[in-house]
């Protein structure tokens, strides 16, 4: 028997779990899988981004996590208080102590707005609210209802970030949103980032911008927040954009016992090689998802098709094989672009989102970097795809490496 | 092999434009990165930067972030923004001789 510990039962863990699941029983491995996770419930994160526009719903978005798991695998609810690597031990907020002889870190990222000096202090949850979490999703679906003018002002704190797009995706959505009500021309929108342009890499960046300026949505770039004040966000270099309703994208940590670890970066992710995903200090440590420190977006297709290398890398670690350099960096997103319509990127760590067809060259259906009716209905169907197919490790028409394959380079 | 040339020396850079090896890196060597960004006199501040960004990346492998500079290096954040203005991780790993910080994904 190989003890097999996963920590973290959400995208990553899930999949990890029942993928392993199956590896071992066809490899003969003998894997003693044990899930640990503070959490029942499930959350769609990505339902987070339509919840303050009453776009979707608790039922659809939350879900208990016990069903998207083997039920022949054990899940301890609990936090993690430690971890000793050395040891190859894990030590529960429970009183617990786990040992394993591989490790799965899949504790994904959090947002920490109280490390922003004044975002959390008078205002907080009144004119100033996140939708990275449900309780500030919720919030703010009932701040907006309320909202009937003024200024509406998006604000990336700092990188990384969870799912780099939604920041846009949301700026897009208020826009729409407004324009549903009627109150459009009450309302100014405005998208205040860190980055230089409307995203990191160039040639999405200019199809974003046409797109903000499309809708009227001012782009404020390499602004660092460094404090709020009553109705005020104010740079590092004193610059300030006034609101009248904040949304914020808070500094964004990973966990906790993996900051206090040998093995964490210093916001708390970590460490692996960003092709294999495993950590060179102790090579029975893997990690994937928005936990890792490699440089790919925090996102849930990422975290799937680092879920293929992991689980295979696993099995090669176990027979002492070498371990594939696999991992490109690939990530997919659908990007709401509103009035149910989205566009798509597709992009590793060498390529950039470009524009084409996707996922079959020529054919597509969905079009790369275009906002299409087809690309909307994609993004809604994924709700669906990610809770029966995607989490319990089914096959998916999506390669896990990113091609250039119906893809082209504007000139 | 990209190459860049800073007054009278030519140095190997990686695709971000970064110096390419952390040991071809020299006092003499971060006074023209500077100036090649915008810096014209390194004071003590940015040296200090300078100087912890470097020690950080021999010692874990990757260049810190803005929120441990202002945490660990001494300087605050503040100050950090006045010494390397805009991006003051993205500046300082430029002239330190080390890879562009991740984060900007």
């Amino acid at each position: 028997m190989r003890k097999v510990l996963i920590l973290g039962a959400g995208t990553g863990g899930s999949i990890m779990a029942n993928r392993l699941r199956k590896e071992s029983r066809r490899h003969g491995l003998g894997f003693d899988i044990t899930v640990v996770d503070p959490e029942a419930q499930h959350l769609y994160q990505p339902g987070l981004l339509f919840l303050p526009f009453g776009q979707t719903t608790l039922e659809k978005i939350l879900k208990p996590k016990r069903r998207f798991i083997h039920k022949s695998i054990p899940i301890i609810e609990s936090p993690v208080a430690s971890l000793d690597a050395a040891a190859k031990q894990v030590a529960l907020a429970n009183g617990q102590t786990l040992s394993y002889d591989i490790l799965i870190i899949a504790t994904g990222a959090k947002v920490a707005p109280e490390e922003t000096e004044g975002l959390t202090g008078e205002g907080w949850y009144q004119n100033r609210f996140d939708f990275y979490t449900l309780e500030g999703s919720k919030r703010l679906q009932e701040a907006l209802k309320n909202f009937t003018g003024g200024h509406l002002v998006v604000n990336i704190v700092d990188m990384p970030i969870k799912c780099p797009v939604a920041p846009l995706e949301f700026a897009f959505l208020a826009d729409a949103y407004f324009k549903r009500r009627g109150l459009r021309d009450k309302v100014k929108i405005s998208y205040v980032t860190p980055l230089d342009a409307a995203f990191t890499k160039p040639v999405a960046a200019g199809v974003f911008k046409d797109i903000l300026t499309t809708k009227n949505i001012e782009l404020v770039t390499e602004f660092n927040t460094g404090r709020v004040e009553a109705n005020q966000i104010i740079s590092w270099d004193e610059r300030t954009v006034d609101f009248d309703l904040l949304v914020t994208i808070p500094l964004h940590n990973g966990a906790d016992f993996v900051k206090a670890s040998d093995i964490g970066d210093d916001l708390g992710f970590v460490r692996v090689e960003k092709e294999t995903l495993q950590n060179e200090t102790h090579p029975e440590i893997f990690a994937l998802g928005d936990a890792t420190n490699v440089p790919a977006s925090k996102a849930g297709s990422v975290t799937h098709f680092e879920s293929e290398t992991v689980s295979d890398n696993i099995v090669r670690f176990v027979k002492n094989q070498e371990l594939l350099k696999d991992f490109d960096g690939h990530s997919n997103c659908f990007i709401e672009t509103g009035g149910s319509k989205a566009t798509l990127i597709d992009f590793s760590y060498d390529i950039e989102p470009l524009p084409g067809k996707f996922p079959y060259a020529g054919l597509g259906p969905l079009k790369l970097l275009k906002e299409t009716r087809m690309n909307h209905w994609g993004k809604l169907a994924f709700r669906l795809i990610y809770w029966h197919i995607l989490l319990p490790a089914r096959w998916l028409p999506i390669g896990r490496h990113c091609t250039m394959k119906g893809k082209y380079k504007p000139s | 092999m990209a190459t860049k040339t800073l007054g009278n020396k030519t140095i190997e850079v990686d695709e971000q434009g970064y110096l390419k090896n952390t040991a071809d890196w020299s006092e003499e060597l971060a006074k023209l990165l500077a100036a090649d960004v915008g810096i014209a006199n390194m004071e003590e501040g940015h040296w200090k930067v300078v100087k912890y960004m470097r020690e950080r990346f021999l010692k874990n492998g990757d260049s810190p972030s803005i929120r441990t500079l202002g945490k660990d290096s001494g300087v605050t954040t503040k100050e950090l923004y006045a010494l390397f203005p805009k991006g003051p991780a993205k500046l300082a790993a430029y002239v330190a001789g080390i890879p562009k910080p991740r984060g900007c994904i």
